[in-house]
C-alpha cells in the first residue's frame, strides 16, 4: 500500500489517478503541481515544484552593499519595493545605520501601498476567475445586479443599472468576437463556479474597475520612488528630500503640492477597500460557505517576523506584531528571532541543490547552495521533458525553510492569525466584523479559527490587511506632517554612506512585511563588498517541498483531501494555490560559496 | 463575427466625435501630426484584434505589471478591444494543458499572423531546465511559437538584453530573445520595466501603421529611446549652471540641483522617462530625488555603482564641460554596445530582404 503519513500528521497516498498543472498560471514566475486523486475525485497526495531560478545571490557577491537594493528588488516585479525594503535594512543592520523618522514614514507608506496594490490586483486579476464566471455574467439582469451592489455595498457609487448594463454589453460583445483573449479556454461550464450570474457580473465590472484604479495606487511610489514597478531606494534613508516652502520647493522630490498628491492617493485606497474589495471577498465568499477546505497549515502552524511598528527600531510597537503559532494553539505565541542559528534554517533533501550533509538545515547566514538538477528513479519522461516528477528524490528549485524544524505557513493570513491571537484591536474587531458579515450573508455560525483554516480564509485574510493597511497609511500620513510641521525634515542619514566609516567585517539581517509574509534577508560584508547574501522569501515558505523528516509544505497541506470536482478541469487546486498568491520569481535563488559554475545536470 | 476597436467604443456610447479626438490624442502621444488621424480611424475601424502570445521566460513580471499601469490606453481597452491577448500565463485563466493548447489553436488559426511578445528570456544552462514550462524548457516553447509568429516585441531589458539575470556571472546562461531567434523582426522595448504608456504606445502605433515603428541600430524604436533622459532633464539648467546635489538630503537636493555627482546615469542613458515620465507622467526618478540607474541600457548592472560618477569631471562652468560630459558618456555608449550593432545590422538587413 503507498500510504506514508507525514509527521505533521498528513497522510500522503500515491495509488490514485495522477493529475498534472504545467504551468499553474495567474502567479508570478513558474510552478508545476501534481496531485493523487482516489476515486471519489479527493487529492490524496500533492506535490508542488518550483520551476525557475535566477542565481540572483550569485550575481551579488563582491558588489557594493549600497546597490544591492536595485538588484534584489528585481527578484520580484509584483511585490516591488519589498526585496528593496529589506535589502536597505539587512544593510542598515550590518552597518549600524539608523534613518530618520521621516525616511521610516514614507519607507512605510511605501511598503503598505504595495500591500494594498499587490493584493488588490491578486484578488481581481489573479484569484478572482477561480470563483468568478466572466461568461455566465451574461445572463445576470443588471436591474438585479445593481439591488445586489447597492446590498453589499451601499457606499459605492457605481451601482446603477445602466453601469451593469454597459459593463455586460461590453463583456458580450467580447464574448460573441469569438476572441476570448485571457478568458480563453477557462473552465465555464464546470459546476464548481457557484455564483449567480448578478455575483458574476458585478465581480467582472470590479474587475475593470480595479483595473483602472491600481494604476492609481502606485503612484504613491512614483512620487517617493521616482517609478513603479520598480521604485529607488536609498541606504541610509529615502532619496526624496523634503522643501515644503523654502526656495525652489517646486522642482524638490516631496512639497506641499506632492504630498497632498500622495494623500488622495492614499484616500483612494482606503475607499476601494472599504466598498469594494472587502465587502466583494465577503459576498463572493458566502456562495462557497460549504468549501471549507484548504486549510492546510493557515491559522495553525503560522510565522511571521512583525511588521509595521509605530516608533521604528521598537518591535514592541509593531501593528502587527510577529511570532510563531504551532497546532493551532493561539494561546502560545513563541518568539521569532532572526539571527539566532538555531530558528530559521533551510534544508534541501528534495530540493535542486546539493549540501554537504542533507539531513541538516543551514541558517541563512551561513548558507550554502550548489545547484543540482537531478530527477528521481521515478520520473516519468526525460529530465528535459517530465510527464510526471518522482517527489521521493529531489523535485523542486525552491529550498524548504523550517523555524526550528516546523514547516509553517506565512502571509496575511498568518499575520492575522499572530495578530488575533496577540490581542490586536483593530484585527479582532474588523475580523470579526467580516465574519459576522459572511455568517450572515451565508446563514452559517462559524468562527474565527474555523472560518480562517481555509482557502477562503486566506483569502479574506489578504483583504483585511489590504484594508488595515490603507487605514494604517492615513496615520503614517499625518505623523509626517506632523513631524515636518514640527521642524523635522530630514530624510537620509549619511554618517555612514562612505564605505571608509565601515567595520571592516558586519553581518546584518533585514526583515518585512511582503504581500506574501514574512521577507528575510541576511548579509555579510567583508571590505566594503558583499561576501554573502541570502534572501528567504515567503514562496520558498509556502511552497517548500517536503523537508528531511518528510513534513509537508503550505502548498501541498492546503491541497490535502480537498475535492475535485472535475480532475481534467482543476480549478479547485488554482483556488488554493492562488489563495497564498504564489511568487516563484521570488522563491527560487541560490547562492553558490564560490561563485562558480553552478551548472549540475543529471538523470539517475 | 469579430468586432473592431470603432465598433467596441461605438457600442459604450462614444460618439464618433470623441472617438476621433480619441485618435488625434493617439496621434499626439505617438508624435504624429495631423494628418495621421484619419489613418489611426481608419485602422480602428476596420480592423479585428490581432492575437498575441505574451511568453514569460526567466524574468520577475515587471513587464506585465508596467503593461497594466497604462493610462492612455487603459489596459482594459488594449486587452478588450485593440488586441486579443490569447495567452499570457500571469492573466489567463486557462492553466496547464488548456494553456498550452492555446498555442497550437493560435498557430493553426493564425500562422504567420500573430504577434509573439516575449518578456524575460531563456536560460541555456542546464540544459534550459532553469525555466520550465509544461516539463520542457522555457527555450523550446519561444523557438516553437517564433518560428510561427508574424513579429516579436521583446519587452523590458531581460527580453531585450539579459538583465539582472544575465548580470556577471549570468548563471543560468540567461540569454536576450535577438541572440536566439535571429530569422524574425525583433522590436526591443527596453527599462526594467519600460513605461507603461510606451508599452501601449509601441502596440498601438503595430496596429495603427501594421509595422514597426523606425527603430535605431540597436532595434529601439527611435520615438521613444532617440534621447538621453539628460538631453530632457527638468534639472539640466542646474547641470549647465553647476549646481549639484554634494550629498544625500543636503540643501541642494531640498532645491532640486542636478544629481550627476551623485551618480545619475542620465547622461549616458536612453530613454523616455524625463519626457513621458512615468506613471500617466505622475514624477520619474531624478523628480523624486534618486539619479537614474540607467535601467534600458545594455548591461546596465555591470556598469559600475549606481552612487559613482559616471566620469571624474571636477566641478566646471557651463557649455564646454557639458559637451565634455556628453561625449564621453557617448563614447561609453558606444563601446558597449558595438558588438549590438553590428549584430542588429545584419538583422536589419535580413528585415529589409523579407
Amino acid at each position: 500500500m503507498s500510504v506514508t503519513t507525514t509527521p505533521n500528521g498528513y497522510d500522503l497516498d500515491t495509488s490514485g489517478q495522477r493529475v498534472v498543472i504545467d504551468p499553474v498560471t495567474r502567479i508570478e514566475g513558474h510552478m508545476r503541481c501534481e496531485v493523487n486523486i482516489d476515486e471519489n475525485n479527493v487529492i490524496r497526495n500533492a506535490v508542488s515544484t518550483g520551476t525557475m531560478w535566477r542565481g540572483l545571490e550569485v550575481i551579488l557577491k563582491g558588489r557594493d552593499p549600497r546597490d544591492a537594493w536595485a538588484f534584489v528588488e528585481r527578484i520580484c516585479g509584483v511585490c516591488t519595493g519589498c526585496h528593496a525594503l529589506t535589502s536597505v535594512r539587512a544593510v542598515e543592520d550590518a552597518l549600524g545605520i539608523q534613518i530618520p523618522p521621516n525616511a521610516h514614514l514614507i519607507r512605510e507608506m511605501m511598503a503598505k501601498t504595495l500591500q494594498v496594490h499587490d493584493h488588490v490586483v491578486h484578488f481581481y486579476h489573479l484569484h478572482a476567475l477561480d470563483w468568478v464566471n466572466p461568461v455566465n455574467a451574461l445572463k445576470a439582469d443588471p436591474k438585479a445586479t445593481s439591488t445586489l451592489q447597492q446590498m453589499v455595498s451601499p457606499a459605492h457609487p457605481k451601482s446603477s443599472p445602466g453601469y451593469f448594463r454597459d459593463i455586460q454589453t461590453r463583456i458580450r460583445k467580447f464574448v460573441e468576437s469569438g476572441q476570448l483573449g485571457p478568458f480563453k479556454n477557462g473552465y465555464w461550464d464546470n459546476p464548481a463556479y457557484k455564483l449567480p450570474p448578478e455575483a458574476d457580473l458585478m465581480a467582472v465590472a470590479h474587475y475593470l474597475e480595479a483595473l483602472d484604479l491600481q494604476k492609481e495606487f502606485v503612484k504613491l511610489h512614483t512620487v517617493f520612488g521616482g517609478k513603479n514597478p520598480h521604485p529607488n531606494y536609498l541606504v541610509g534613508g529615502v532619496p526624496c528630500a523634503i522643501n515644503m516652502d523654502g526656495d525652489m520647493s517646486a522642482g524638490a522630490p516631496l512639497n506641499m503640492e506632492r504630498l497632498n498628491f500622495v494623500k488622495a492617493r492614499i484616500d483612494e485606497m482606503v475607499e476601494f477597500n472599504k466598498n469594494v474589495y472587502v465587502p466583494d471577498v465577503i459576498a463572493i465568499a458566502s456562495f462557497y460557505k460549504e468549501q471549507l477546505w484548504g486549510g492546510g497549515h493557515g491559522a495553525i502552524n503560522v510565522m511571521d517576523y512583525g511588521a509595521y511598528p509605530k516608533v521604528n527600531y521598537d518591535k514592541s510597537t509593531d501593528q502587527l506584531p510577529g511570532g510563531v503559532i504551532l497546532n493551532g494553539n493561539w494561546d502560545e505565541v513563541f518568539p521569532i528571532d532572526p539571527r539566532d542559528p538555531e530558528q530559521v534554517q533551510e534544508f534541501v533533501t528534495h530540493s535542486w541543490y546539493s549540501y554537504p550533509d542533507e539531513s541538516k538545515g543551514l541558517h541563512p547566514w551561513d548558507g550554502i547552495t550548489e545547484p543540482n538538477y537531478e530527477l528521481g528513479a521515478k520520473t516519468k519522461g526525460s529530465s528535459t521533458n517530465i510527464e510526471e516528477i518522482d517527489e521521493s528524490a529531489k523535485y523542486s528549485w525552491i529550498k524548504s525553510p523550517r523555524w526550528r524544524g516546523h514547516a509553517v505557513e506565512v502571509g496575511p493570513l498568518s499575520r492575522y492569525t499572530l495578530a488575533y491571537a496577540q490581542g490586536v484591536e483593530y484585527v479582532q474587531e474588523q475580523t470579526n466584523r467580516a465574519l459576522g458579515a459572511f455568517n450572515q450573508l451565508a446563514g452559517t455560525n462559524l468562527d474565527a479559527k474555523t472560518a480562517l483554516n481555509s482557502t477562503i480564509g486566506r483569502t479574506l485574510a489578504r483583504a483585511l490587511e489590504s484594508e488595515y493597511c490603507a487605514d494604517m497609511m492615513v496615520d503614517d500620513w499625518h505623523a509626517l506632517m506632523n513631524n515636518i510641521k514640527n521642524g523635522d525634515t530630514a530624510t537620509a542619514n549619511m554618517d555612514k554612506w562612505d564605505p571608509s566609516t565601515w567595520p571592516k567585517e558586519a553581518k546584518g539581517v533585514g526583515v518585512a512585511a511582503a504581500p506574501r509574509g514574512g521577507l528575510g534577508h541576511w548579509i555579510r560584508i567583508k571590505d566594503g563588498r558583499i561576501e554573502n547574501y541570502q534572501c528567504v522569501v515567503p514562496t520558498t515558505w509556502n511552497g517548500s517541498p517536503r523537508d528531511p523528516q518528510g513534513n509537508i509544505g503550505a502548498f501541498e497541506a492546503a491541497l490535502m483531501n480537498t475535492p475535485v470536482e472535475r480532475p481534467e478541469e482543476p480549478v479547485e487546486i488554482l483556488r488554493s494555490l492562488h489563495s497564498f498568491d504564489p511568487c516563484l520569481a521570488c522563491s527560487t535563488h541560490v547562492m553558490s560559496e564560490d561563485g562558480e559554475e553552478l551548472a549540475k545536470v543529471k538523470v539517475r | 463575427m469579430t468586432e473592431t476597436f470603432y465598433e467596441v467604443m461605438r457600442r459604450q456610447g462614444i460618439t464618433r466625435r470623441s472617438f476621433l479626438k480619441y485618435c488625434s490624442l493617439t496621434a499626439a502621444a505617438l508624435g504624429l501630426g495631423p494628418s495621421f488621424v484619419p489613418k489611426i480611424a481608419h485602422a480602428m475601424e476596420t480592423k479585428p484584434r490581432i492575437p498575441i502570445l505574451w511568453l514569460h521566460g526567466l524574468e520577475c513580471t515587471c513587464c506585465s505589471e508596467s503593461f497594466i499601469r497604462s493610462a492612455h490606453p487603459l489596459a482594459k481597452d488594449v486587452i478588450l478591444s485593440m488586441v486579443s491577448l490569447d495567452y499570457d500565463d500571469t492573466l489567463m485563466a486557462a492553466a496547464g494543458h488548456q494553456a498550452e493548447a492555446i498555442i497550437s489553436e493560435t498557430i493553426d488559426k493564425y500562422d504567420g499572423n500573430f504577434i509573439l511578445a516575449v518578456e524575460g528570456n531563456p536560460p541555456l544552462n542546464q540544459e534550459g531546465m532553469s525555466c520550465i514550462i509544461a516539463g520542457k524548457p522555457f527555450n523550446e516553447q519561444l523557438m516553437h511559437v517564433a518560428k510561427h509568429c508574424k513579429a516579436i516585441i521583446s519587452w523590458g531589458s531581460c527580453a531585450s538584453y539579459g538583465c539582472v539575470q544575465a548580470a556577471a556571472p549570468n548563471p543560468t546562461g540567461a540569454t536576450p530573445i535577438h541572440k536566439v531567434i535571429n530569422d524574425k523582426p525583433i522590436i526591443k522595448v527596453p527599462g526594467c520595466p519600460p513605461i507603461a504608456e510606451v508599452m501601449t504606445a509601441v502596440v498601438t502605433y503595430i496596429l495603427t501603421f501594421e509595422r514597426f515603428p523606425e527603430l535605431d541600430r540597436q532595434g529601439r524604436p527611435k520615438m521613444f529611446y532617440s534621447q538621453r533622459i539628460h538631453d530632457k532633464c527638468y534639472r539640466r539648467p542646474h547641470f549647465d549652471a553647476g549646481q549639484f546635489v554634494e550629498t544625500w538630503d543636503d540643501e541642494a537636493a531640498r532645491k532640486g540641483y542636478c544629481l550627476y555627482k551623485m551618480g545619475c546615469k542620465g547622461p549616458t542613458t536612453y530613454n523616455a522617462c524625463s519626457t513621458i515620465r512615468w506613471n500617466e507622467g505622475t514624477s520619474f526618478p531624478i523628480q523624486a530625488g534618486h539619479g537614474c540607474i540607467g535601467c534600458s541600457e545594455d548591461g546596465f548592472w555591470d556598469k559600475g555603482s549606481w552612487y559613482a560618477r559616471l566620469t571624474d569631471i571636477k566641478q566646471f562652468g557651463v557649455e564646454s564641460n557639458a559637451d565634455k560630459v556628453g561625449g564621453t558618456a557617448a563614447a561609453v555608449v558606444g563601446a558597449a554596445t558595438a558588438a549590438h550593432m553590428a549584430a542588429s545590422a545584419v538583422k536589419r538587413a535580413k528585415q529589409k530582404g523579407e
